[in-house]
């Protein structure tokens, strides 16, 4: 009889384990199949959801422009997985016919070449990719760019720009020229922000540092809040973020600091300590390469936005934003749409003092997406992270 | 340098130490009655994902607050039907129950994945207090769930030693079969107590939900606190003071990272700090699993063995 109560037990324990395993199904969808007569189907998947105030929410205003001005539905697949999940997303996706794919994370890449080498009647769009890292010299699994789909494409945008513009607000909001800011990955995309928002704050500011800390995830309220708490009780006053959430403005708030925030127009988390964002308007870009499909063409060059063609925007200004700091951002911002101004034009220094550009000399894109592995002058911690 | 730097970061802590505080006291009166329950992770996943949920849809923390207390008490009741009543063995239940807790926290979560909660629990304000240099921001500067922490934890350190009821609980953690001579129910007893343990699971989840994270991501939410709980009752030998002040010093070792950082301190490698606090927790689990080293460490002499009349 024991035993037998013993067996019960055992289980009513493993059929837990089942239930919790059936409870965490991977992917969830939230549209319906595109409406009856629409000239391209377009899908789009997500490494988080629409309403994340951030990354995910930008790229869904985009979709949503899209879908407008095209007057067709698209199908958005939420919260998929880098890696052998998002494969089996985007095969399942090109099986169903669409016929553009938009995959919105970095580490979407690898598993997307391989289903676009299967179809190549589809055409792949891969965000802030780079085609060198699918090849074997960019540590990828393509002889060579030759080698690579000619159905894929990649965008991303010079968001350096808006960062130069947000650091002067930065830099303008600092009382004791100490601002801080709690990064992700010591890698170059956030590396070229870093710096560029820097050389922002000292162009108004030459005695302003900025502070690096790295948190090593994207998405971690719980670090992120630690992060920017330590950094405030070292003292700074302004903080800025390459995060996705809003912990970071929140723990500024809460001691009295302002806030530099990242992704989206998010003023209302708080209000007091806002002071403007670098953020994304990517709907331009989206209807523009879902028109080109329709058309029969498929756009498979690296495209890089910048503030010019609309794809980086600054955010609204905070209400501590005096007059004069504001006007001077748009005169900046004016001389960046104009092509007038870039932020890494020298003289430029490394952040041990050594010279990186001469006086006029400009930072070469190439170099910027793949070489950036320094500090400049001006920011404290480590590039190495 | 802010030399207030160390003090301030210290007091940013204790809401992490908060949470640990409550998690750990509800696995130590779990523990207390001889029932080990290794699912606290799960439950805090839940909770925090089910407070998060209320208090979002309500715009009441202390909806969110109830709801999560509750839920944790839910998930310890199904540890305690299968270990107590049904005899299961402990350790594969609660792990189960981490595995159950974490699927149902994912399924729950899944509309909120990303999303930053608008109410959140403020820290109290005791005027001109807080503002005293160095103790205010930390004596002063906590939130009302960090007060009410504590003095739950002294309470239980007042019930557990002083009342005739804790007496009961730690003899049936102890000497089940004495328990039982006495004419006291030991079922009755490890359910209500693993009840009680897991409804106090639930309130540190729903806190850390809605007084510190404030943005629901399953990966990140808990960040292992709850096998950190576990690890905390062993090194506090299952007395809930010593317990107040090893949630502190655990809380901090997870803020130091930051703040080694922030004052340019490297010559600790980076990667390393944030490893101390889970591999002191995996060093208190391994002694949690052998019979022999949990009695060196004066663990409840009953804890893990369900009692069973008629084997004795």
């Amino acid at each position: 009889m024991k035993k037998l109560w013993k067996l019960a037990a055992t289980a009513a324990a493993a059929s837990l384990l089942v239930a919790a395993c059936g409870g965490s199904d991977s992917a969830s969808d939230t549209t319906q199949a595109p409406a009856e007569g629409a000239d391209v189907k377009v899908a789009v998947v997500y490494l988080g959801v629409p309403d994340d105030k951030g990354w995910t929410y930008q790229h869904e205003q985009g979709i949503l422009q899209l879908e407008q001005e095209l007057g067709v539905e698209v199908k958005r697949v939420e919260n998929v997985p880098e890696g052998a999940d998002s494969e089996a997303t985007f095969e399942a996706l090109a099986a169903d016919g669409y016929q553009l794919i938009f995959a919105t994370s970095f580490g979407y890449g690898a598993p997307m070449a391989k289903v676009a080498v299967n179809h190549p009647e589809v055409c792949f769009q891969w965000a802030t990719g780079a085609k060198f890292l699918l090849t074997k010299a960019g540590g990828g699994e393509f002889a060579d760019f030759d080698a690579l789909p000619a159905n894929l494409g990649t965008y991303f945008g010079a968001a350096e720009e808006a960062r130069y513009l947000s650091g002067i607000a930065a830099g303008k909001a600092t009382k004791n020229n100490k601002i801080g800011y709690v990064a992700a990955f010591p890698i170059p995309e956030v590396l070229r922000g870093i710096n560029a928002f820097t050389l922002g704050a000292r162009s108004v500011n030459p005695d302003a540092t900025v502070q690096v800390t790295w948190t090593k995830t994207w998405f971690d309220p719980t670090t992120e809040r630690q992060a920017a708490e330590s950094l405030l009780d070292a003292g700074v006053d302004v903080m800025a973020q390459h995060q996705d959430t809003t912990e970071p403005g929140l723990a500024a708030d809460a001691k009295g600091a302002k806030w530099v925030g990242y992704n989206s127009d998010v003023k209302e988390a708080a209000p007091n300590a806002w002071l403007t964002a670098p953020t994304w308007n990517w709907g331009p870009f989206y209807t523009k390469t879902a028109k080109a499909v329709a058309a029969g063409t498929c756009p498979t060059d690296e495209y890089y936005g910048n503030m010019q063609d609309g794809m980086v925007t600054l955010a609204s200004f905070g209400d501590s934003v005096d007059a004069e700091t504001q006007s001077l951002i748009e005169e900046k911002k004016a001389a960046t749409v104009a092509g007038e101004f870039a932020p890494f034009t020298g003289p430029i220094n490394k952040q041990d003092g050594s010279a990186w550009l001469a006086d006029g000399e400009k930072a070469e894109l190439g170099f910027l997406l793949a070489d950036m592995k320094f500090f400049v002058e001006g920011v404290v911690g480590s590039a190495e992270g | 340098m802010n030399s207030n730097i160390w003090l301030l970061s210290f007091a940013d802590s204790v809401a992490i130490a908060t949470t640990l505080i409550l998690a750990a006291l509800g696995a130590l009166f779990t523990e207390r009655a001889g029932v080990l329950n290794l699912g606290i992770e799960g439950m805090l996943l839940t909770s925090a994902i089910t407070s998060f949920l209320v208090a979002d849809s309500t715009g009441s923390v202390w909806a969110g607050l109830l709801l999560g207390i509750i839920l944790g008490a839910v998930l310890a009741a199904i540890h305690a039907l299968l270990t107590v009543v049904l005899r299961a063995n402990q350790i594969v239940s609660g792990l189960a129950l981490v595995i159950f807790g974490t699927g149902l926290a994912n399924f729950l979560g899944k509309p909120a994945e990303g999303k930053t909660i608008k109410t959140t629990i403020e820290p109290m304000s005791f005027g001109p207090l807080s503002d005293i240099p160095g103790i205010g921001p930390v004596v002063f500067g906590q939130d009302i769930i960090t007060y009410v922490a504590l003095a739950i934890a002294v309470l239980a350190s007042w019930f557990l030693f002083r009342t005739r009821a804790g007496l009961e609980v730690r003899a049936t953690g102890d000497d089940p079969a004495t328990v039982d001579a006495q004419g006291l129910s030991v079922a009755t007893i490890r359910i209500r107590y693993t009840l009680l343990g897991g409804a106090l699971v639930g309130f540190g989840g729903a806190f850390h939900m809605l007084g510190q994270s404030a943005a629901w991501h399953l990966e990140a939410t808990t960040n292992g606190v709850g096998w950190i709980a576990l690890s905390l009752v062993v090194f506090a030998g299952w007395r809930p003071i010593r317990l107040i002040f090893g949630a502190i010093l655990f809380g901090f070792t997870l803020q130091l990272p930051f703040t080694l950082q922030a004052e340019q301190i490297t010559f600790i490698p980076s990667a390393l700090m944030p490893m101390l606090p889970y591999l002191a927790t995996l060093i208190a689990l391994i002694a949690l699993s052998r019979p022999s080293s949990r009695n060196i460490l004066g663990a409840p002499k009953a804890l893990g063995i369900p009692f069973v009349r008629d084997e004795r």
